[in-house]
């Protein structure tokens, strides 16, 4: 790998947020294409920060300030990639079911995601089934993404999916689900396309379901 | 004065037991999906006595006030911070009112913030701080015997917590983690590193609740009794949950299973004994009755 991209990437595994931006400046400046430098050098450091975290590895603090330094480093990158390159991946509604304010892990899924290429929109916590159907319908959604800690607001998952069906959405979006109390059973039961259990295969469940 | 009763239960040589879940018995009872526990205080006081009441029945002789998510931060969430001394106040009160006549005594619940503190996130330490000590100093105020800060998984959290309470009140304390990624918090805090970091802190207990499986919660308490003095407070869920065909969640593990786990608990260093999520009022009995043969 090119010396540019392999300290980027080291910096994108490390968290450390001056070093990637001076160091995504640099190749900037030096003519390294952007998508290159998203792809082999930011994107690949965080598909590595997810790997970390699925090993036991890495915890949710180093996740999230590896997700800082790639948002800091989008920044600086952004204005130099093209219109297809931005949410190349696709595009994600995120938000914590209806009833559940626990945004932690929507969050750690979101930035997971936006680490990978995805555009996401976030909805916040305790959304409403409507919110989601409005997401779904308005703004060319790929993927509706719900999360819920609670065994007690899970429910509203299948409530929301139910919100789709009704809303005549269901069919032009897929939709997955995790959070603490979630698993793979739930999910086949309330007509879901997939689940995660961690926001690293979040974003692996995410690729597969589009691809 | 009252605390001491917590102590002397606490050396009697004999394991104490706590009491079941509160948020999936109630949502068993009625609680509608999407509503937080803790409304049904004030919304519907009655069935919040009778679930109090059967963990007593069961045999509890510690029960947790219904107030896990009523710190003034997580209510304002919610939008019912107008709510905050008024909810405390009677989640006492009720849990009173169902230990009344019994030598049973009362623990007031101080449940995580629901926000990251720095440098995860953007709540100051202090700010955490705080928040524990006001809820703390509503739920003294009100009669608790000791408060228990569960379900914690940020040590820098935890140490804002037991810091903010203890700067309002001499009630005895427990400081409880949950290990949900086996042995290791969600933010990767092992038990050892926990005991390590409270051990000058003034505890009467160290917990371990909720967490994952009841084998990731068992090896988890092995790990912590090796690293302290402290009595443990052991509270695990009912074994992983799964769903049935309506989204209703179902615990495998039975009141039975449970209750021939607890001789083992108990020789693994747990001296104070229940359950967290998918234990019911059955679930309880089965443990008393274990932790009467182990005593």
């Amino acid at each position: 790998m090119d010396e540019k991209l392999k300290a980027i990437y080291q910096c994108i595994v490390e968290g450390d947020n001056n070093g990637v931006q001076e160091h995504v400046r640099a190749a900037l400046e030096s003519g390294m294409d952007a998508g290159t430098i998203l792809n082999e050098g930011l994107i690949a450091g965080m598909a590595e920060v997810g790997r970390l975290f699925e090993e036991g590895e890495y915890f949710v603090p180093e996740m999230l300030i590896s997700a800082r330094a790639m948002k800091s480093a989008m920044a600086i990158l952004k204005p130099h990639l093209t219109s297809e390159q931005v949410g190349f991946a696709g595009r994600v509604a995120i938000g914590t079911v209806k009833g559940d304010l626990h945004d932690i892990g929507k969050n750690l899924v979101g930035l997971m995601l936006e680490g990978a290429g995805f555009q996401v929109i976030d909805l916040g916590s305790d959304v409403a089934p409507e919110k989601f159907v409005e997401a779904a319908k308005n703004n060319d959604v790929d993927i509706v993404a719900m999360s819920a800690l609670l065994t007690t607001t899970m429910v509203n998952m299948k409530s929301t999916i139910a919100a789709l069906e009704e809303a005549g959405v269901r069919e032009k979006v897929k939709v997955m689900i995790g959070g603490a109390p979630v698993t793979e059973a739930y999910a086949r039961q309330i007509g879901a396309d997939g689940y995660a259990p961690d926001a690293s295969r979040a974003v692996a469940l995410a690729k597969s379901l589009l691809s | 004065m009252i605390s001491s009763r917590f102590f002397d239960l606490l050396h009697s040589g004999k394991p104490v037991v706590l009491d079941g879940a509160t948020g999936t018995n109630l949502q068993a009872r009625g609680l509608p999906t999407g509503t937080p526990s803790d409304v049904w205080v004030l919304d519907n006081p009655a069935e919040v006595i009778r679930l109090h009441h059967d963990f007593i029945t069961a045999g509890a002789e510690v029960i947790l006030t219904n107030t896990f998510g009523s710190s003034r931060l997580h209510l304002a969430h919610a939008g019912l911070d107008a709510r905050f001394e008024e909810t405390n106040r009677t989640a006492v009160a009720l849990a009173r009112q169902a230990a009344a006549g019994s030598e049973v005594l009362v623990a007031g619940s101080l449940g995580p913030l629901g926000e990251m503190l720095e440098p995860a996130g953007t709540l100051s330490a202090e700010t955490a701080a705080q928040v524990y000590a006001e809820q703390a100093r509503l739920l003294a105020e009100a009669g608790v015997d000791l408060l228990v800060i569960e379900t914690q998984f940020d040590l820098n959290e935890a140490l804002a917590a037991v810091r903010g309470v203890k700067s309002v009140t001499d009630l005895p304390l427990v400081c409880s983690f949950s290990y949900d990624r086996g042995t290791r918090t969600m933010m990767g805090l092992r038990p050892a590193q926990a005991a390590q970091a409270l051990a000058g802190a003034g505890l009467a207990a160290i917990g371990i609740n909720c967490g994952r499986s009841l084998e990731d919660n068992r090896r988890a308490l092995d790990e912590l009794r090796a690293a302290t003095d402290l009595p443990i407070w052991f509270k695990p869920n009912a074994g992983l949950p799964h769903s049935d065909a309506e989204g209703r969640m179902i615990y495998d593990v039975t009141p039975a299973m449970m209750g021939e786990q607890v001789a083992g608990w108990v020789a693994g260093g747990a001296v104070l004994v229940g359950g967290c999520c998918g234990t019911s009022p059955e679930h309880l009995r089965a443990i008393a009755e274990a932790v009467r043969k182990v005593a």
